[in-house]
């Protein structure tokens, strides 16, 4: 096969693509230095706006709120959705497979506004109380589905055979599962861990269906003040997510590199 | 030995059952709500519906039904107006997307290898942060006297301020915008596998690039662009945070339609309809997309 080359047709887009989708982002966070409350105009460098930040009481016991949510909801749809790519890849062809798969990937394209409004007319049906607990159970139905594709994607491609010589060898099957199988699906059910984490630290429009007077979470409060207008204040509490985010995901990256490397030197 | 097939079939049994009944019951059951509610009465009281029936009275369920909501949608033209625009805005922003997203993801894949992972890597960070903060970033850029007017000012190009904040324009670029690694992943990742003897082939016998873009790179990509279409078109159609944001009050979209139901007026059976009307019109677009889908998982095998 011959060398792939770059065009110049090639690098322009890649240039600007990358410039698009990083420049307004980089701008927001610049903009949370701004010493000025208007927000688009600059007038010299300043923190204040994080320290006003952090003495927000209401904004950050809405980020302890969503934390919270997000540990919990995330927990819980990393064990369901690991069990039911499990139930997708080893158990075949059980009753109702395909109203189970078409419920495992329908809740990823539905509009949120549908499946927030259901959930919410459910917990009101059941006569649950909206707050925090409804906002969890609803982020664990939407996340699981985005772990069962994590984890369902590695259960396909690996080796089938280390689990059989597992068996042959006498290790039952919930052995086998714990110290053949999860081993080697434990960096995809990491992946999908994270993602169910920041899709529920991020979701507005199903906890605002879900939400009850006492819990609130930082996306409403921060939908909220950004219909009021701009404010600095949402600048810096944007700038402090993107931060954790971004360290986040490089060190996965990191980490996930380091241990590909180990086990390419175990092989040798 | 007994006692192994014992745990075998017990976890045969409750591995798929435990994440079949959560999602029966919080994913199934709620629609059924839905749709249920959609055909009762408005009521002012708390929950502000009346239910059709109650748990135990089943002749009920049949009984008080009506479909006085959705000749309420039929009769007032606002909420066919809404779902054509929002198909349209949709369906415009797809393109968009595409003419966006293919010159990324042809670059991506012709970037020398070891600068592949890095590349798909830097695609996916921008959507691991909040949705609503990327978009909240366009409002100071897209205002009156906001960033994009102050750059253009500054180099010459524009002496008015432009006025693009609250006009579909936004919707467009803020949809285009907070969906492209969903469009561009799924295009990179046909566009890598692609076989270049192809297109040097096509060359060698006398086509020139661009018609041998349009008969061999388009039609080898299609299934990238099928998915990542169909990944952009769905949720867009029922977008509520950018038109919300971004568009202005003309700006029409079921699915801010729906919020300002619920929210605004309170009147949940009206929005329970909507939200089967936006189901009806993406029944067929999610039925593809899930089988586009289950063929990609299969074929990993």
């Amino acid at each position: 096969m011959t060398m792939r080359r770059l065009s110049v047709f090639n690098v322009t887009s890649l240039v600007i693509g990358f410039a698009f989708l990083y420049l307004p982002i980089l701008l927001l966070v610049l903009y949370s230095f701004n010493a000025s409350r208007l927000v688009t105009v600059w007038g010299g460098f300043s923190t204040q706006w994080y320290g006003a930040l952090f003495r927000n009481e209401a904004l950050m016991e809405a980020a302890w709120v969503t934390l919270r949510v997000a540990f919990l909801s995330a927990t819980l749809a990393t064990v369901l959705g690991t069990l039911a790519a499990l139930a997708l890849t080893r158990y075949g062809r059980f009753p109702g497979r395909t109203l189970f798969t078409g419920m495992v990937y329908a809740p990823m394209v539905m509009p949120e506004v549908i499946t927030g409004l259901s959930l919410l007319l459910f917990f009101v049906a059941v006569d649950f109380d909206r707050g925090f607990w409804t906002i969890t159970l609803a982020h664990t139905t939407l996340t699981m589905c985005f772990v069962t594709v994590v984890v369902q994607s590695r259960l396909m491609t690996f080796d089938r055979s280390l689990e059989e010589a597992a068996m042959d060898l006498g290790a039952p099957p919930l052995r086998t599962f714990f110290s053949v199988t999860l081993p080697l699906i434990a960096p995809s059910i990491v992946a999908g861990f994270l993602l169910a984490f920041t899709l529920s630290m991020d979701d507005l429009v199903i906890a605002s269906f879900n939400a009850g007077p006492g819990a609130t979470t930082l996306p409403i409060k921060i939908y909220s003040a950004v219909r009021l207008g701009l404010s600095p204040e949402v600048n810096a509490a944007s700038a402090i997510l993107i931060g954790i985010v971004t360290l986040g995901v490089i060190s996965a990256t990191l980490l996930s590199k380091r241990s590909v490397l180990r086990s390419r030197r175990n092989a040798h | 030995m007994m006692e192994r097939s014992l745990t075998r079939r017990l976890s045969a049994g409750l591995v798929p059952a435990v994440p079949y009944l959560w999602l029966g019951v919080l994913f199934l059951v709620p629609f059924l709500i839905v749709l249920k509610i959609s055909l009762s009465d408005p009521a002012v009281a708390q929950p502000p519906y009346k239910p059709v029936f109650e748990w135990s009275d089943i002749a009920g369920f049949f009984g008080g039904l009506d479909l006085e909501n959705f000749t309420l949608l039929i009769e007032d033209d606002l909420y066919f107006r809404a779902t054509l625009s929002s198909v349209r805005i949709a369906a415009i922003s797809t393109l968009l997307l595409l003419l966006v997203g293919f010159p990324i993801a042809y670059g991506m894949a012709r970037a020398p290898e070891r600068y592949r992972a890095l590349l798909v890597a830097a695609i996916i960070l921008p959507f691991w942060t909040s949705f609503l903060i990327r978009i909240y970033a366009w409002v100071a850029i897209l205002k009156p006297e906001g960033l994009l007017t102050q750059a253009l000012m500054a180099v010459g190009l524009i002496s008015e301020p432009l006025d693009i904040l609250n006009t579909e324009t936004a919707v467009y670029i803020g949809i285009v915008y907070a969906y492209l690694p969903f469009m561009v992943l799924p295009l990179y990742a046909t566009l890598e596998k692609m076989d270049d003897t192809l297109l040097e082939a096509a060359l060698d016998l006398g086509s020139t690039p661009w018609r041998s873009f349009w008969t061999i790179t388009v039609p080898l990509a299609m299934p990238g662009i099928i998915a990542g279409s169909l990944l952009c078109f769905i949720p867009a159609v029922g977008e509520f945070v950018i038109p919300d944001l971004l568009g202005g009050s003309e700006t029409l979209m079921i699915g801010r339609q729906l919020w300002s139901e619920f929210f605004s007026n309170r009147d949940w059976p009206l929005a329970s309809a909507v939200a089967i009307l936006l189901l009806i019109v993406l029944v067929v677009p999610i039925v593809i997309y899930r089988d586009v889908e289950a063929r990609r998982v299969e074929t990993q095998r």
